[in-house]
């Protein structure tokens, strides 16, 4: 063959392949809008037999479940956008993110029990709001610290070498899951809410709890703070950048050290925070450090690494999926509602194979 | 046949003769709970290897295709149980039928990963495995939490020795096959993509269809080894996928060498006989290190091993048969990978000297 044919059919080979790209693209698309769709109409009209029922005849449950949704999508939100704030700069999978979130619970509790004065049977009238804030932070502190320690010792002279970095880490949880499980032993274990949130709202008939709203209070606060932190101020400038152009912003002089220090700091508190409010919320116990992991991963796939708008996009539709899967599905399949996590993924990843607001390394 | 690999040859060829021989002289217990385990761990670690090291991709989802297979083997044999779907299918039937549920689970799921490359395919392939987990745990027309016991190997492989030369047979076959399989156009192909996916798919390369049946080679492989796992274990339930079990097939990859193919039965005999014999150490218990805090020891080998020498204990070995006289039994042949980052271009035709080394720095954003 000679080299025009051979461009030629190189070329042609290339338009196929982006023929099939944009073919794939569109499928997905348009299998998302349509998926979309039916799932609205089923539960609007159809879902009779499931937990929860149509919402047209049962707006009130419909309402909690958006709730729940949205409450969850909140405690989503603040643990992962640790997660995807020290990817994006540092591109380092902290697969540890989930024993932070596990440790600083467990501290949060201790220290909750110690401020109420016993360890058992805490009610939420005996929790003022201090009992519960103080815990929080020294959860958080104390983590963060523990993290910035472990980016110092065996994360920093290896930066970019992604693969190396998640098995440090991987390797970190495995220690501190187990030396967790011989300190704090593997039985479920509970934060309580201070008593000033813990009301009931009514609301279309259905009570709810305000302590999921004051959860997602505080994860929109958290948002909030984070937002103002790196669009408004000089070091959220430098990180956006760094993000960015990591070569670059080094080279205009900036420290970018200690910006990177500060940033795995802010990623760990996030994961205390989150941590602790997940004690509050559900309790943790032995392998509540890998089920975070999980969720932070499964936010941040289908959000894309490293972006916060995507941490959001994630959480709630990853929120949105566990609270309605379960509740809309026929309650003799209810089982399966694992299946449309997977669903979810498989649909964002044919669309956008690095998340929705992730971009290609 | 260059000098090396005819070397790599007679050693793979003495160590199987050697295990063959060594239910002769050793104890039932060491066949059993000790040789069989690392055979089968290590079949299963060396899928993880075969993705690293020829497609770029670190998978944490072998897992799932192990307990899959384990699964649909254990559902199709059994006649009456109290769970499953006690099928009470003949055991050959069984087991194809658990291999092609698992090859095509392999399928699907490198489909929808496969065009999402390096540390996002870690994640996804660990979500997978946690996927799994649930799907086992809550659906209780195939598993439910407890999982399905009394699961009985076909007839002609019911002794442990017997499954003790099957897991030895699979290994060597998934051993030969692998490296013979980076030689071939398709396995030239996936190392190409695993070092430059663009220029792979500039050249008309689908990229994406190779990452997938890399995949769903990788994922029945797994299920080979999760047969023999169901077989020997006689039982699965569904916390043989979730993140523990997972973790631990990857570690057992890294400690051996995640880029060698033999440092998956390595890393797997190293896992098994600190599992098994850690507490007849002298003195371990003096420091803390008792059986129960055995992952606390696995965690810090792992540590160590990233720390030191990514390329795990056989890249540790050929490193020091490189500079010792005499050490080229070791397998010296080649240049340790250098850590600078640097990547020696592969002059050899044989393919296996295009090597993995976990330390390129100067991309972001690719790993291996």
């Amino acid at each position: 063959m000679s080299a025009a044919a051979e461009a030629d059919a190189a070329v042609s080979r290339e338009a196929a392949r982006i023929r099939r790209t944009r073919l794939l693209h569109l499928i997905g698309w348009w299998g998302l809008r349509i998926v979309l769709a039916l799932v609205a109409l089923w539960v609007l009209v159809f879902a009779r037999g499931t937990p929860v029922g149509p919402a047209l005849s049962d707006p009130g449950g419909f309402l909690t479940t958006l709730f729940d949704g949205v409450t969850f999508a909140g405690l989503l939100f603040v643990v992962a956008s640790g997660f995807t704030l020290i990817f994006g700069l540092m591109r380092t999978v902290n697969m540890a993110h989930g024993s932070l979130f596990l440790l600083a619970a467990y501290i949060a509790i201790r220290v909750q029990q110690g401020m109420v004065g016993r360890t058992r049977n805490i009610e939420p009238g005996d929790v003022s709001v201090i009992s519960w804030i103080v815990p929080v932070i020294v959860g958080s502190a104390v983590v963060a610290v523990i993290g910035l320690v472990m980016y110092e010792v065996f994360l920093r002279w290896n930066a970019g070498q992604e693969l190396r970095q998640a098995l440090i880490t991987i390797a970190i949880s495995v220690i501190l899951a187990d030396q967790m499980l011989r300190e704090f032993g593997g039985l479920a274990l509970t934060m309580t809410w201070p008593g000033a949130v813990t009301h009931f709202v009514t609301i279309l008939g259905a009570r709810y709890a305000t302590s999921r709203l004051f959860m997602l209070g505080v994860a929109l606060a958290v948002g909030a703070l984070l937002w103002v932190w790196l669009s408004r101020t000089r070091m959220g400038m430098i990180i956006r950048a760094g993000v960015d152009d990591e070569e670059m912003v080094r080279a205009l002089g900036i420290n970018v050290a200690l910006v990177f220090a500060v940033t795995f700091f802010v990623g760990c508190v996030l994961a205390g925070v989150g941590g602790a409010m997940g004690a509050s919320f559900a309790g943790v116990a032995t392998g509540s450090d890998g089920n975070w992991l999980l969720n932070s991963l499964v936010v941040v796939i289908i959000g894309g690494m490293g972006s916060i708008k995507g941490a959001v996009a994630g959480s709630l539709l990853y929120g949105m999926v566990t609270a309605f899967s379960p509740a809309y599905l026929p309650t003799e399949y209810a089982f399966y509602a694992i299946i449309f996590t997977f669903v979810l993924l498989a649909l964002v990843l044919a669309i956008r194979p690095y998340g929705l607001y992730g971009r290609a390394a | 046949m260059s000098g090396r690999r005819l070397r790599t040859l007679v050693t793979a060829l003495v160590v199987t003769v050697v295990l063959a021989l060594l239910p002769l002289f050793v104890s039932g217990f060491l066949v059993d709970f000790v040789l069989t385990r690392t055979l089968m761990l290590g079949l299963a670690a060396a899928t993880i290897v075969f993705l690293a090291r020829y497609g770029g991709m670190v998978s944490l989802g072998q897992i799932l295709f192990f307990a899959i297979a384990g699964f649909m083997y254990g559902n199709a044999v059994l006649e009456a149980g109290a769970r499953g779907l006690n099928l009470g299918w003949n055991p050959w039937v069984a087991a194809v039928f658990a291999l092609a549920v698992t090859t095509a689970t392999a399928l699907l799921l490198g489909a929808v990963g496969s065009r999402s490359g390096g540390i996002y395919f870690l994640m996804l392939t660990l979500v997978y495995a946690v996927i799994g987990y649930y799907f086992f745990a809550q659906v209780v027309t195939i598993s439910g939490p407890s999982g399905v016991t009394s699961i009985t190997p076909p007839p002609l492989i019911d002794s442990s020795l017997r499954l003790y030369y099957t897991a030895l047979l699979l290994s060597v076959l998934a051993f030969v096959g692998f490296r013979a399989l980076g030689r071939t156009s398709f396995g030239m192909v996936l190392q190409g993509i695993r070092d430059d996916p663009i220029r792979m798919a500039s050249l008309g390369v689908n990229v994406a269809l190779h990452r997938a049946l890399a995949f769903t080679l990788a994922g029945f492989v797994a299920g080979l080894s999760g047969l023999v796992n169901v077989w020997w274990n006689g039982q699965i339930d569904p916390a043989s996928v979730s993140i523990g079990p997972a973790l631990t097939l990857l570690i057992i990859a890294v400690i051996g060498g995640i880029s060698y193919f033999e440092g998956a039965w390595l890393g797997a005999l190293v896992y098994v006989a600190a599992n098994n014999y850690l507490r007849s150490l002298p003195l371990v218990d003096r420091i803390g290190l008792t059986e129960d805090r055995f992952n606390t020891l696995i965690g810090l080998l792992v540590l160590l091993i990233m720390v030191l020498s990514p390329e795990g204990l056989v890249g540790i070995a050929r490193r020091i048969g490189a500079v010792i006289p005499g050490g080229r039994w070791l397998g010296a042949g080649r240049e340790p990978a250098p850590a600078d980052g640097t990547r020696t271009p592969s002059s050899e035709s044989d393919g296996s000297a295009v090597d993995d080394d976990l330390s390129r720095t100067e991309e972001r954003g690719t790993i291996l």
